[in-house]
């Protein structure tokens, strides 16, 4: 059995700044991860929906507009809805540090900042998804 | 019954995407499961579309499912991206071009990486192709990794092979033309608005004169735009006569039956490969053999026959 982490990165809503979600995506593909990327203006949408047919075990969402709160949440939410409990999301971007906890409860168990190393990120997905 | 392969003929999303994800790792589930839906396979129309890098394989493909969408009938998409062989992980950005298909439910996208396979398609791409035709898709279409020459293995399980070109290649039509020059159906010259699509429709004309000559069947070359949906439903139409062709010639059996030789000969390789390399207690000896073909001990002809005496004895 030759199993891999497959994940999707994507950018939901109104936001052009992709530089940041390609490096994570590369890194990732370094770390032996199988990353859909989907590139920009994402609904939510579209994003449970790949997830459903990638099979995907982790989303990752970029985000430096602003609106993650609204857009994320819309992301889990849906999520939840659909019955995708096993599927891990991860959020990166400009996050202030006083959204991280609502964030969390909202079923994104990751925020990775400005500054984050990219083996934290790939360490934090192995964590998660072996459990 | 409640099982995955019930609900993948039931049409079931995520199922489908689940049993794909079996398949791809080799689980032996899959192969259980891949028994129980093979009967019922078979009406899927299935077109390749290979081509080099950035020709518009992908916005091609999201052109002609829209097309027959429109159409009504429903689509299967496995768009194949390179696995890097250094650390087995893969980029799968085809459907960054197919977005607005995500959420038509008369159409699933699966991204797959090669994982090893040379040849321009993945090693699970048969089990993906029965899958998407067991859950009642009419057309599946299947993206291979941009190709260089040689990766031709997109006609063992095509129907129909699209091969995709721009303009500007130039002479390099001529020097390819030993590889994927072979495997048409239908030739597309695609991104017909820049300059040089005469010349290149016209070496492939004559390219065609030769291989074609005395055939009753005559490869035909189209121009597109795919970004700007032009010479899509030309390309729709064509495909369908080259279907009625190979109906009426016989051909479709005999390429169905080459398909079905192709992925058997898959199968057998993969449990092979597995049991001789992945099996602990081959693997040491595996291991073992290959120090000593590397001290000279022993040459790779001789290790060979004492891995393959076990298993055939």
């Amino acid at each position: 059995m030759d199993q891999k982490i497959r994940v999707l990165v994507a950018k939901p809503g109104l936001d052009g700044h992709d530089r940041g979600a390609k490096i994570v995506a590369r890194a990732l593909r370094d770390a032996g991860m199988e990353v859909v990327y989907t590139g920009l203006h994402q609904t939510a949408e579209m994003i449970v929906e790949t997830a459903i047919q990638e099979d995907v075990n982790v989303i990752g969402l970029s985000l430096l507009s602003g609106a993650h709160m609204t857009l994320f949440k819309d992301v889990t939410k849906l999520l939840k809805e659909k019955g995708l409990d096993d599927v891990i999301v991860i959020g990166g971007g400009i996050i202030p540090e006083e959204d991280v906890s609502d964030l969390k409860k909202a079923g994104v168990c990751g925020v990775f900042g400005p500054g984050t190393h990219c083996d934290d990120i790939v360490e934090f997905i192995r964590k998660k998804v072996k459990k | 019954m409640n099982d995955i392969a019930t609900k993948v003929l039931n049409g079931d999303q995520r199922s489908i995407a689940k049993l794909i994800t079996l398949a791809e790792n080799g689980s032996p589930q899959a192969a259980i499961e891949m028994k129980k839906i093979h009967s019922k396979t078979g009406k899927a129309y299935v077109i390749g579309i290979t081509g080099v890098m950035g020709s518009g394989k992908s916005t091609l493909i999201y052109e002609l499912t829209k097309e027959y969408r429109q159409k009504g009938l429903k689509v299967g998409i496995i768009a194949i991206d390179p696995t890097s062989p250094f650390s087995g992980g893969a980029l799968l950005g085809d459907r960054i071009r197919m977005m607005d298909l995500a959420t038509d439910n008369g159409v699933f996208i699966r991204s797959m990486g090669t994982r090893g396979m040379l040849g321009g398609l993945a090693s699970a791409v048969y089990d993906v192709v029965e899958i998407l035709d067991a859950s009642g898709k009419d057309i599946i279409l299947v993206e291979t990794v941009g190709v260089g020459q040689a990766e031709v293995d997109v006609i063992k399980i095509a129907d129909t092979t699209l091969v995709v070109l721009v303009p500007g290649l130039g002479d390099s039509i001529q020097t390819i033309k030993a590889g994927i020059m072979e495997i048409a159906d239908i030739y597309i010259v695609n991104k017909a608005d820049r300059s040089g699509v005469e010349q290149a429709v016209a070496e492939l004309q004559s390219l065609i004169d030769i291989s074609c000559s005395g055939k009753d069947r005559k490869t035909p070359v189209l121009t597109t735009i795919a970004k700007e949906n032009k010479g899509i439903v030309e390309l729709r139409k064509e495909i369908e006569n080259h279907e009625r062709y190979l109906k009426k010639s016989k051909m479709f059996d005999v390429k169905r039956r080459k398909r079905y030789e192709s992925e058997l000969v898959e199968i057998i390789r993969k449990r092979l490969m597995n049991f001789i390399f992945d099996e602990s207690t081959f693997k040491e000896k595996v291991e073992r053999l290959i120090d000593q073909i590397s001290k000279k001990e022993v040459d790779p002809y001789t290790a060979a026959d004492e891995i393959l005496g076990k298993i055939l004895k």
